[in-house]
């Protein structure tokens, strides 16, 4: 019995360690890119005004929107100049970013 | 009475400045004990502050920050025409440093850095001195006051005002406009560029033109631009000049005042001589003072080089550069100045861990420029690292409103709250 729940968690660090690692990687380069969003959205997206809030906002939505108005499909004021400027690789990390801070804490 | 630890560096702060301790050599003792690792950063601004709270933030607090900066409290530039247009009050645009303190644990040190010795990492105050693993300057502009005949920082100060660093003059400013007669000329002289916010001449006629319809329609804006033309959001500032403001604004282009007769209020440009009301003479800029006493300037005397991944100068090893001082095809503005911060930050926090800063650096500036009370319109931009050319570039796809709208005012005063509550809360 103890020795099938030792495997269990020992697969289940093996498999979360490379996974965390990863994700630490990758949020680092995310995070460096949200960075430029606050001074309209808030710090990681927690709009204090009544600019939109991108703090946790569903994935598909995020990337959706941003890619309509990259296509001019949205009509914006602003951001069609933004999301032009970026990859559709870079829309899925933002996602990722956004989508994985929590409303109603700032940090 | 209890004395916590900020209390105490205040105390020993003042105590040293005030020489309570007799026998220590003060120009040589290091303001804070220095345990771990070390960033100081002189200047408070948007840039400057950015920097501070996003190192403490993203290095999880194990970074010590230490800020100086001149001032107690913080105004923001951007909007701060308003106050000439009456929508706003200086006091709307001050903020105080309390959070970066309580909330991210940022030392700060109000004061004046007196020289660098950027082998020794050291920063000298007046106070003593304080010893660094990193330093990054955000010292925004200076004014070249000897490009103008007749002008000095005393009668910028009392007389002929720039109002280009928000604070004491942008009120006097308004007090002018306040006093000047209908049927007066309020002059505004821009510089050749690059200087900070090159849309906000063009901004502050909208604004003082909107006073002036409210106040003394007889009045008139004369703009002397030293460029050849309208340098940002050009056919947005027509519009809004022709249309709103008809026959109030008088544009004149490669107008480069070259002197000023503070006694009789006349700015002189190649061409003519100037009589107003007010004079607004915006002088050339150049980096911060501090850049200087870093030895981080260019060959141009104005400007400091930086490797766009890191913000550290091209001069001198572990000394960074960020915001208005920057020699880059980028705006120098506040929300740039942010931008540039997080990048430095993140690549500082790397740096300080032996480790690679990240290589593929994209920022943003999103600038409005209030045209009257209530509209806006604005320039938005992703800029990239261009490996080849090893500096920042426009991406595609950038550009200016389509046109004016009360919706886009609104997006700017949001944009304030936020961006103020980003770098500061």
């Amino acid at each position: 019995m103890i020795k099938k729940y030792l495997l269990i968690i020992t697969c289940a660090l093996g498999l979360a360690l490379p996974a965390i690692h990863a994700q630490a990687e990758v949020d680092k380069h995310a995070r460096n890119l949200a960075g430029s969003c606050a001074a309209c959205h808030g710090t990681n997206g927690h709009s204090k005004s009544g600019m939109p809030t991108l703090a946790g906002l569903d994935r598909t939505y995020f990337v959706t929107a941003l890619k309509e108005f990259k296509s001019g499909a949205r009509p914006a004021t602003v951001m069609q100049h933004h999301a032009k400027g970026y990859t559709d690789a870079e829309f899925e990390l933002l996602a990722d970013f956004f989508a994985s801070q929590k409303v109603g804490k700032k940090h | 009475m209890s004395i916590n630890r900020r209390d105490f560096l205040k105390m020993t702060v003042a105590g040293i400045a005030v020489g309570a301790f007799p026998g220590i050599a003060v120009a040589g003792s290091e303001l804070l004990k220095k345990k771990g690792q070390r960033v100081v950063i002189v200047g408070g601004g948007f840039g400057g502050a950015t920097a501070a709270k996003y190192i403490r933030d993203w290095s999880h607090n194990k970074v010590e920050v230490v800020l100086i900066e001149r001032n107690a409290m913080f105004i923001s530039c951007p909007m701060s025409n308003t106050v000439l247009g009456g929508s706003r009050k200086i006091n709307d645009l001050t903020r105080s440093y309390d959070s970066l303190k309580k909330k991210h644990g940022v030392k700060l040190i109000q004061g004046e850095v007196t020289a660098i010795d950027p082998e020794k990492q050291t920063v000298m105050l007046s106070k003593g001195h304080l010893s660094y693993d990193r330093l990054i300057i955000a010292p925004g502009v200076d004014f070249m006051f000897d490009q103008i005949g007749g002008l000095d920082a005393k009668i910028a100060d009392e007389k002929i005002h720039h109002a280009w660093k928000a604070g004491a003059q942008t009120v006097k400013l308004r007090k002018q406009l306040e006093a000047m007669p209908d049927g007066g000329v309020f002059a505004i002289a821009i510089p050749k560029g690059p200087y900070r916010c090159p849309p906000g001449p063009y901004e502050r006629a909208c604004q003082v033109a909107h006073y002036m319809k409210q106040n003394k329609p007889k009045s008139k804006v004369l703009i002397l631009d030293a460029n050849p033309d309208i340098t940002s959001k050009k056919g947005l500032f027509m519009a809004a000049w022709n249309e709103l403001y008809p026959g109030m604004v008088e544009y004149r282009p490669n107008a480069a005042v070259l002197s000023v007769d503070a006694g009789g209020m006349v700015a002189k440009t190649e061409f003519d001589d100037v009589k107003a009301d007010v004079l607004n003479i915006i002088p050339p800029m150049k980096a911060g003072a501090v850049a200087s006493m870093a030895g981080v300037v260019g060959a141009d005397g104005r400007w400091c080089a930086v490797d766009f991944i890191t913000y550290e100068s091209k001069v001198h090893k572990n000394i960074h550069v960020i915001g208005d001082a920057v020699a880059a095809a980028l705006p120098k503005s506040g929300h740039m100045a942010t931008s540039q911060a997080k990048i430095c930050a993140a690549a500082v926090i790397e740096m300080l861990q032996g480790k690679q800063p990240e290589q593929d650096p994209a920022i943003v500036n999103t600038c409005y420029s209030m045209v009257s009370d209530t509209d806006a319109v604005h320039v938005a931009n992703v800029f990239r690292f261009n490996a080849e050319k090893q500096s920042m570039v426009s991406a595609d796809g950038g550009g200016v409103s389509g046109k004016r709208s009360a919706e886009e005012g609104a997006f700017a005063n949001f944009w304030l709250d936020n961006i103020l509550d980003d770098v500061l809360g």
